[in-house]
């Protein structure tokens, strides 16, 4: 279901000192462990996995042979990825109890600035990346130092981003202008696929990964004589994020061209390789550093934290940088992706989309709740909604509807589980 | 002035002679014009809990959080364990071995106890979060502290009941090993079976050779679990005395009055007891609400 563990990881344990419990016992213990905790409250990703799921069926069942192919498929992972790369930067704006409103006219920006680089100064692609992120960085740092320093309010800073960057990028390009972006490099991050092969390597590392870091966290905790997810339990996640990584990877790579004779389009997309580093790496700092539980502390209770002599105001500007670098990310798939900078690259619903996406995965807007696959789900749902109104022919009225609705459902999810657990006690 | 009596000879020094863990002399603190202690004096001593009493806006909570680094005092000395040292960030009084659990617990709802207990000094490895060596350590120390009654240290803060929140603060105190530990109101808000429970393990503390400060308004707190008792009144020390020296009216009375027969500040503001204090005017005001205190 997901390829990472939640911060907390109390899901499906066996209490140490009965390892003489196996067979299917464990999995019955671990399916009540699992609904207890829905019941009390802390549903997670269930919501916006369900949710994908039931628009899949949906689609599939209105339009078997456009929406359900791998040609769409690919599609809707580019069309996707950059939404996603700036939820994946909010989620840490969100666990503070922030909000990042600029994010992206900060991807828009960047973008323009990798353009320039690019195009009127002819340098090669990763200078113009690096120029990118930097500005994303320096955006970033800008705007942590007055909230987390100065104490203004995010919601205020980011609106002021917001209309400051807007001008800015249209500075950059030119009123009414574009940047056309011909680097070869930079159009294939997100238009081009991993050859077959690749695909498959990067697939089965990814299953190697997943189960040699979940085994060896049972392994640990059993040997330290602590509470540890049963080994059956463990082996079934497992097998399940490897069947899903398979079917994925296989569905990828079925020839997708319309016609393979002129070109061949195959293979898993480049851009879910960054998005897979970008899962594994951001969810690696936030639940096994300390950085990533000050970040929860600070959400949590800012005061506990300063007190527990956590650098508050250090921690928000880490994670405003971290944010808005990767805006700057998003920006570099959304050029790639059009192949062009306009005024409104980064713009329009671009950053309303990354702030559903967040909450639709279940990050909570009131700050200390969240993960960074949320983002991958969330933007899936987005991404899905988007693509599969475009495929009913629906006039982009009726998807805003829609996805207005998606966005109120998720949250008032999140607002009822929160009722749920604050009564029993869970958060 | 009233004569010498019985009742009035100068009580016995408090800590029975021992040098003290912490001892605070002449301490100053003002935030802008408001000059909130006046040399202030304090003496905790290791195995002994030292209440800390005082009505509203005496200084109570200026006192610790100088103590602890948070608002540096001004002026004044502070010695810890025999020695001159300056605290002047909540950092250095940790690495003392100074801890402070305050009235609003600070403790993030969202976390887990384990996760509370080491919040802002996790224990790593290889640059990593080792979750089995802290869980591994909090289950010790909330079997030293005997707390059976939470149900998995991996459950969230939020579920807890009062009295359990209490337990998980005052044992993020003592799991570093810590010398001198500062309760601020620890049974502000519990009913009487937790307070009973809290009040156990902050005398357990002292009885494990901590140095305790236990801040009170509850009377029955101090004189149950309290070797020696500071008064303090509008800023300055009015007395610290053996807690079975003085009787509970008395106690009263210092808070209320800064004085109680020789006991106290003189009525020009000089202290009875210590001497050196500065003469300054002692701003009395005899309508100042004391329901508080005598409940």
């Amino acid at each position: 279901m997901t390829t990472t563990a939640p911060p907390e990881g109390t899901e499906h344990t066996e209490a140490p000192g009965e390892p003489g419990r196996g067979g299917l016992a464990v999995f019955g213990d671990a399916a009540r462990e699992y609904a207890s905790r829905l019941r009390g409250g802390d549903v997670g990703a269930l919501p916006a996995v369900l949710g994908l799921l039931a628009l899949f069926v949906v689609f599939t069942a209105l339009r078997p042979n456009r929406f359900t192919t791998p040609f769409n498929f690919a599609n809707l992972v580019h069309q996707s990825a950059a939404v996603i790369v700036i939820a994946m930067g909010l989620i840490f704006i969100l666990l503070l109890g922030e909000i990042d409103l600029s994010a992206g006219y900060t991807a828009g920006t960047a973008a323009a600035v990798m353009g320039i680089v690019v195009t009127q100064r002819g340098w090669p692609w990763w200078i113009a990346v690096i120029a990118c992120l930097v500005t994303g960085a320096v955006v970033g740092t800008v705007i942590g130092w007055l909230v987390a320093r100065l104490g203004i309010p995010s919601f205020v800073v980011t609106l002021a981003a917001f209309l400051g960057l807007q001008g800015v990028l249209l500075k950059l390009i030119g009123e009414g202008g574009t940047i056309s972006i011909r680097d070869e490099t930079l159009v294939a991050i997100n238009n081009d696929d991993l050859p077959v092969l690749l695909g498959w390597l990067v697939c089965l590392v990814t299953i190697a990964g997943y189960a040699w870091v979940s085994l060896r966290r049972t392994a640990v905790r059993r040997a330290a004589g602590l509470q540890h997810t049963a080994l059956p339990v463990a082996l079934t996640r497992i097998a399940l994020v490897a069947a899903l990584l398979v079917a994925g990877t296989a569905y990828l790579s079925i020839e997708r061209s319309p016609n393979p004779n002129v070109t061949s389009l195959r293979g898993v997309p480049i851009v879910v390789l960054l998005l897979l580093v970008l899962l594994v790496g951001l969810n690696f700092v936030l639940t096994r550093t300390s950085f990533g539980r000050h970040v929860y502390a600070v959400g949590g209770n800012a005061e506990a934290a300063r007190r527990a002599g956590i650098n508050v105001w250090r921690v928000k500007l880490t994670c405003f940088m971290i944010s808005s670098t990767l805006a700057a990310t998003a920006g570099i798939l959304l050029a790639s992706r059009d192949n062009s900078i306009s005024p409104t690259t980064g713009g329009a619903d671009t950053l309303l989309y990354a702030v559903g996406a967040a909450v639709i995965g279940g990050t909570s807007l009131f700050g200390g709740k969240g993960r960074v696959v949320d983002a991958v789900l969330g933007g899936l749902v987005i991404g899905v909604i988007i693509n599969g109104m475009g495929l009913l022919s629906q006039p982009s009225s009726v998807v805003y509807m829609v996805t207005g609705l998606v966005l109120l459902v998720a949250a008032s999810v999140d607002a009822l589980s929160r009722r749920r657990a604050a009564s029993t006690g869970r958060l | 002035m009233t004569g010498p009596s019985q009742q009035d000879a100068p009580p016995p020094p408090p800590g029975g002679g021992a040098d003290p863990l912490l001892s605070l002399r002449g301490v100053n603190k003002s935030f802008g014009a408001v000059h909130v202690l006046q040399d202030v004096d304090l003496d905790v001593f290791a195995g002994q809990v030292t209440a800390l009493v005082g009505d509203n806006g005496a200084g109570k909570s200026t006192l610790i959080k100088g103590i602890a680094g948070i608002h540096p005092f001004d002026s004044g000395s502070y010695v810890f364990g025999g020695e001159h040292v300056s605290v002047t960030n909540p950092k250095q009084a940790n690495a003392l071995g100074i801890e402070v659990v305050y009235q609003d617990l600070a403790l993030c709802d969202n976390l887990d106890i384990v996760h509370n207990l080491f919040l802002g000094r996790e224990v790593t490895s290889n640059g990593l979060l080792d979750e089995a060596a802290m869980e591994r350590r909090a289950t010790e120390t909330l079997a030293g502290l005997s707390v059976r009654t939470v149900r998995s240290i991996r459950q969230h803060v939020a579920s807890l009941s009062g009295g359990q929140r209490q337990t998980v603060a005052i044992a993020r105190a003592v799991i570093w090993n810590s010398r001198l530990v500062i309760l601020d109101e620890p049974t502000a808000a519990l009913g009487v079976a937790q307070t009973e429970q809290v009040l156990k393990l902050v005398r357990r503390l002292a009885d494990n050779g901590l140095g305790v400060v236990l801040i009170s308004h509850n009377l029955n707190d101090v004189v149950q679990v309290a070797d020696n008792v500071a008064v303090l009144y509008l800023g300055r020390t009015a007395a610290q005395v053996d807690a079975g020296a003085v009787s509970r009216n008395q106690i009263v009375e210092l808070i209320t009055s800064g004085r109680t027969g020789s006991i106290g500040l003189a009525a020009n503001g000089t202290a009875a007891e210590v001497g050196e204090l500065p003469d300054l005017p002692v701003p009395v005001d005899p309508a100042r609400p004391s329901d508080e205190v005598t409940r």
